[in-house]
């Protein structure tokens, strides 16, 4: 508590933004859960008695309302934030605040609740026996393509150069960190299960390549189209949906209880990436971007056809063998991923296909045009 | 370096790690960016070598499919 008490004797405190010490970070609050929390994390932790008071009862008033945790913007934009305390690079903050007793009894709250909503409503399946093929293949037939309209295929065939990057800004909450949700459990696995989220991780951070690393060919991507590659910079754009996907994987990463549904969350997305990204690389080769643009997504067809066989049969085959309990969290860890990625994707098609936007334009974010466009 | 292994995945491609030379036919070093390669065999990918997914939509299979319990072959 060294820190905390000479932050308090520090001296008189107001409650006047002149005494922020922290930034405020590029996007703003949806509701009072939001609202205190961001306001809060401009002080210092020395000042919760004052920040925060009241706060779990606002969580928890919040959580009672709500009918909907996966679709409440106040809510998962404060698991984001929170969950941000433990990633860095969300909000500027004391880092004392990452361990508070109130933002982890906070987030563990909003947890909690997001969990049983999806327990509840993600489709049950057939839970293979805990053999490392049988897993595999389970979790093969449960990802494998469908015909019909996707995100990936509206980019494809007929996005405007808009919707484009509104696609890529919708993508960014989650890719600006890409992989990072998942290394979380490294430490919780053992044996084949470590070896093979640890070569896949290898690879999605470049092979000892900085500029390799897939987050950094995502914010490559960004910066040629002209967008803003810091986290969050157009976090105020992105519905609830998007986040609450994001916020998924952090939660399945961050608490060693659910590292069964990690593992089955990691290998659906490995093994839905690598034919989505090359419709999505077509996309925008027919917009007219070149390979800086598109190498992101053109890498992801090479990786991810080795990541998926590796996620399926070692990482969630290995950890079901070693671990026969975990094989039916394996599988919800996947159909949570699928549905819940499912209603972010179905949100945008119908608002494209509507003509609108996908994005939360009431908040007055603008994506640009391409640099060689004639007006 | 590991001695290569190659994995013959199931209704998949060939996943080689380890040490070894991906080389053309003419024995030229074929350009690989990454340590593990899935090489494709199902003939449809359109990065080959390397796998790129398309055996799922081609319906490839590596097993002989199992007899259909309803029809007629003897």
């Amino acid at each position: 508590m060294d820190v905390a008490e000479s932050a308090a004797a520090a001296g008189t405190r107001s409650t006047s933004s002149d005494d922020d010490r922290f930034q405020a970070p590029p996007f703003t609050a949806r509701g009072p859960v939001s609202e205190q929390l961001l306001a809060a994390l401009r002080r210092p932790t020395a000042d919760a008695d004052e920040t925060l008071a009241g706060f779990s009862a606002t969580v928890a008033d919040a959580l009672a309302r709500t009918a909907d945790v996966a679709r409440d913007d106040d809510l998962q934009l404060s698991l984001l934030i929170l969950h941000g305390l433990h990633y860095g690079g969300v909000v500027d903050a004391d880092e004392e605040w990452e361990w508070h007793p109130e933002t982890v009894a906070a987030r563990v709250a909003i947890e909690r609740a997001f969990e049983r909503q999806l327990r509840d409503q993600v489709p049950g399946v057939a839970a293979p026996p805990a053999e490392a093929e049988a897993v595999a293949s389970a979790l093969f037939e449960l990802t494998k393509p469908t015909p019909g309209p996707s995100v990936a295929r509206f980019i494809a065939k007929q996005a405007t150069d808009e919707q484009a990057r509104e696609y890529v800004v919708l993508r960014s909450v989650y890719t600006l960190k890409e992989a990072d949700a998942q290394t979380w459990s490294i430490p919780r696995l053992s044996g084949r299960a470590k070896a093979a989220l640890v070569e896949i991780q290898a690879d999605e951070y470049g092979g000892g390549r900085p500029e390799r690393m897939h987050s950094a060919l995502f914010a490559r991507t960004m910066r040629e189209l002209g967008l803003d590659d810091a986290y969050g910079a157009y976090l105020d754009a992105v519905p609830a949906l998007t986040i609450a996907s994001f916020n998924l994987m952090g939660m399945f990463g961050l608490n060693r209880r659910l590292r069964g549904a990690s593992a089955g969350h990691y290998a659906s997305y490995e093994m839905t990436s690598s034919l989505p990204n090359r419709m999505l690389g077509d996309g925008f080769r027919r917009l007219g971007y070149g390979t800086e643009v598109t190498d992101y997504f053109d890498e992801h067809v090479e990786a991810d056809a080795v990541h998926e066989q590796i996620a399926g049969r070692d990482l969630a085959g290995g950890l079901a063998e070693q671990e026969p309990a975990l094989v039916s969290d394996i599988m919800f860890g996947a159909t949570a991923a699928m549905l819940v990625d499912g209603w972010a994707a179905e949100r945008t098609l119908e608002e494209w296909t509507a003509g609108r936007s996908a994005l939360r334009r009431e908040r007055g974010i603008d994506l640009g045009t391409r640099r060689d466009e004639v007006a | 370096m590991h001695a290569a292994q190659i994995v013959a995945c199931t209704d998949g491609p060939l996943l080689v790690r380890g040490d070894f030379e991906l080389v053309s036919s003419s024995g030229e070093a074929v350009e690989r960016t990454r340590g593990t390669v899935a090489l494709c065999r199902c003939g449809a990918s359109a990065i080959k070598p390397f796998c790129d997914g398309t055996h799922k939509l081609v319906g490839f299979r590596t097993e002989p499919a199992p007899p259909d319990p309803e029809g007629d072959a003897a």
